[in-house]
């Protein structure tokens, strides 16, 4: 107790006094008020590890970030010709193809990255979980900072692609970071699963594959969700994912009227998720060191 | 001060066989697992305790040490204590921030530079970033690897990634520092810097726990020690008391032999083995000797008849087996055939001879036989088992040295030297007579 917090007669929590327990957990919430504040004081580990996986992810590559650019691009190309070109699927509100499916695949590529990352990051990061303790959740927590960087690389394209077709942004732009914040969230969630069942079931990087691709079919980034009746546009929003795009694309193209109860319906699912996704990993943390 | 800085009631740690290291079942196992389980009555699987119930405290700014044989539970203890798994039951309070070392370079990457990798190693070890600005000349200066601060440590030698390595974790200022077996690693020069950071580390109210194979270094660094046998604590006490005990439950041998039986003791129809010990000055039985201490190696035997002369024999190895001396007694008593009865003899092993380590004695009794080689009448191989230990401060041959010293012996020699301009000098000093 410090000299000052005596003189105040009220107890200043000084780290180099404070008693620790070390036990076996009891624990009922999946995030204590404590939890959280020490999560708060290793913030600048976060940072440091999301800077370690955006240096080390395109070193020794000869493009570097361009890959970053090329693949979104690419895939935009290649949905273009495919499906607007050969199999006549059409965009929302007479926007061109391009530009209608490079907007969904920002997040989609974004959440599709996350998952990637977050499902590895607990067991690719084992020498560090046996070795030394710090919050657990700070690695699925980097893996979805980091390729933030990728998207706003490839966000640059889309600035591009507005110039290119002699575009404005709309003031619905504004809102354009809430629906990355709901992707993030939305991701955290299915990464905190991923990476701690991984630790247990290395099934996980076989079944992930399957279930991007199953999952990039039920989201509307091929095609647009007014292209669906609104019964089945309900049953599409319990993908939390659908909202997170079709409100992207509200937001960069300003075209149609946002879907409300879509959006609410996503971020209720995406917080589902992400609540039972702590559960699990708080659950099964303490187990890390031994399994990995 | 006085309080306690660790405080461990019955921590205990429980491991499903076949679950302390690789553990890859999947998901089809475990299904296939519960569907057995259904069928047939659950089955408790095998467990094992690597750590049973230990309890002990640490003061603050005390340095402790912990042995014993690998699987001991040693590094479970570090592991629970570090926080990076979690106790089946007991607890332990910890007062302040702990540091834990269990490895040299966590979180290194190699493909960052030597600079990017003192901001990440220190981040993760729990140093705050304005903390690292602060000590970053500190540490690359301690590490001696300016030149390369800027190269990835992929292209680092082995000794100038461990240098940098340590040194990050170095200048960590917790109030507990948890160390695990990190300062085997690196060349002397580096392991003598290390042992002094400890040691200043120590001086400075914090508390050290370390987990050492290295006698010698645990000695020196650690006042107490903590023995741990198959997961139990089986000692706790001052560093000589628990490294004897240790030793002796670790070779099977001792720092004392008696052969109570005359028919079954060692030795022919001359000569019997009846005892052998390791005494220190005063002659009480020793484990372990401070290498500015001399010490006894007792024999006692018997003779039978007086028909040969015979004399007593020890052969010291080291702990690798490697032969470093052996002696008789040279007195010329031992020439003329003695009277039948119990001589104990002891060998005095002068101070600052041997160097640091585990000895293992061979004690024999022999007569020499002309021109060939002496015929041995008795003898028990590494009859005893004792520790030189460096804990003294005064003068030894270490000198200002501090890392290990190479060899079986380590002698405080005089030394002597001519100085003068390299002109007037000769090389070889002439006897004055030429």
């Amino acid at each position: 107790m410090s000299v000052l917090g005596e003189a105040l007669g009220r107890r200043v929590p000084d780290p180099a006094r404070r008693v620790r327990r070390i036990e076996p957990t009891r624990r009922r919430l999946p995030l204590t008020l404590h939890d959280l504040r020490e999560l708060w004081t290793y913030h600048e580990l976060l940072f440091f590890l999301v800077w370690r996986d955006v240096k080390v992810k395109y070193k020794q590559t000869a493009i570097g970030a361009s890959w970053a650019i090329l693949v979104p691009f690419t895939q935009m190309v290649l949905f273009t010709v495919i499906f607007n070109r050969a199999l006549h699927v059409k965009s929302e509100y007479h926007v061109p193809y391009p530009l209608f499916s490079y907007t969904a695949l920002l997040p989609w590529m974004y959440f599709q990255s996350c998952l990637g990352a977050s499902s590895m990051s607990i067991v690719g990061n084992q020498n560090l979980i046996t070795k030394v303790w710090f919050p657990r959740l700070l690695i699925p927590l980097a893996a979805v900072f980091a390729p933030v960087l990728d998207f706003l690389l490839a966000f640059c394209v889309l600035v591009g692609m507005f110039v290119w077709y002699g575009r404005t942004p709309h003031w619905h732009a504004v809102v354009i970071p809430v629906f990355l914040l709901l992707a993030l969230l939305t991701a955290f969630g299915v990464g905190l699963w991923l990476s701690a069942l991984n630790v247990r079931y290395r099934d996980i990087p076989y079944a992930l594959p399957f279930l991007t691709q199953i999952w990039f079919f039920g989201t509307p980034v091929l095609w647009g969700i007014t292209a669906v009746k609104p019964s089945t546009q309900r049953l599409l929003g319990l993908n939390p994912m659908t909202g997170v795009i079709d409100g992207f694309r509200w937001s960069v193209l300003g075209r149609g009227l946002p879907h409300y109860t879509l959006y609410a319906e996503s971020l209720g699912i995406g917080l589902v998720i992400l609540i039972s996704g702590l559960w699990y990993f708080r659950r099964v943390e303490r187990y890390f060191a031994d399994l990995i | 001060m006085g309080d306690f800085a660790i405080r461990a009631e019955g921590l205990a740690k429980q491991y499903r066989i076949g679950q302390m290291h690789s553990s890859v079942d999947t998901l089809r196992d475990h299904v296939v697992h519960s569907l057995r389980n259904l069928r047939s009555e659950r089955r408790p699987r095998e467990t094992i305790w690597a750590l049973d119930g230990v309890s002990f405290e640490a003061r603050e700014g005390e340095a402790l040490g912990i042995i014993g044989r690998n699987g001991a539970g040693k590094t479970t203890l570090l592991r629970l204590l570090s926080r990076i798994t979690e106790p089946t039951k007991g607890y332990a309070d910890v007062r302040g921030r702990v540091g834990s070392l269990l490895e040299v370079g966590t979180g290194f990457h190699a493909e960052l530079t030597g600079r990017e990798n003192i901001f990440l190693n220190g981040a993760i070890l729990g140093m705050r970033r304005a903390e690292i600005v602060r000590k970053y000349d500190e540490i690359v200066e301690f590490a001696g690897v300016e030149t390369f601060i800027d190269t990835p440590v992929k292209r680092y030698s082995s000794g100038m990634f461990v240098r940098l390595a340590f040194s990050v974790a170095a200048h960590l200022e917790p109030e507990i520092l948890i160390v695990d077996e990190v300062l085997s690693v690196g060349d002397a020069e580096f392991q003598k810097r290390c042992l002094g950071k400890m040691e200043s580390f120590g001086r400075s109210g914090r508390t050290v726990l370390f987990v050492s194979h290295s006698m010698p270094i645990v000695a020196r660094l650690c006042p107490r020690l903590l023995l741990l046998d198959r997961g139990r604590l089986v000692a706790d006490g001052p560093a000589e008391s628990v490294i004897g005990q240790y030793l002796h439950g670790e070779h099977g041998t001792a720092t004392r032999q008696e052969w109570s039986d005359p028919a079954t003791a060692p030795g022919d129809e001359y000569v019997r083995l009846r005892s052998a010990r390791v005494v220190d000055a005063s002659g009480a039985t020793s484990d372990v000797v401070d290498v500015a201490d001399e010490v006894g190696i007792e024999i006692g035997f018997d003779l039978l008849k007086s028909d040969l002369a015979v004399f007593p024999w020890i052969d010291i190895y080291s702990e690798g087996g490697q032969h470093v001396f052996s002696a008789m007694d040279t007195d010329p008593v031992w020439q003329e055939q003695r009277e039948p009865g119990r001589y104990v003899s002891t060998a005095w092993i002068p101070d600052h001879l041997l160097n640091d380590g585990t000895l293992h004695v061979t004690v024999s009794v022999k007569s020499p036989l002309l021109g060939r080689k002496p015929w041995r009448h008795a003898e028990v191989e590494s009859a005893l088992t004792f520790q030189v230990v460096e804990q003294s401060e005064g003068a030894t041959a270490r000198g200002h040295f501090a890392g290990r010293i190479g060899g079986p012996v380590r002698p405080l020699l005089r030394w002597t030297t001519r100085s003068g301009s390299t002109a007037d000098e000769p090389l070889v000093a002439h006897p004055s007579g030429e």
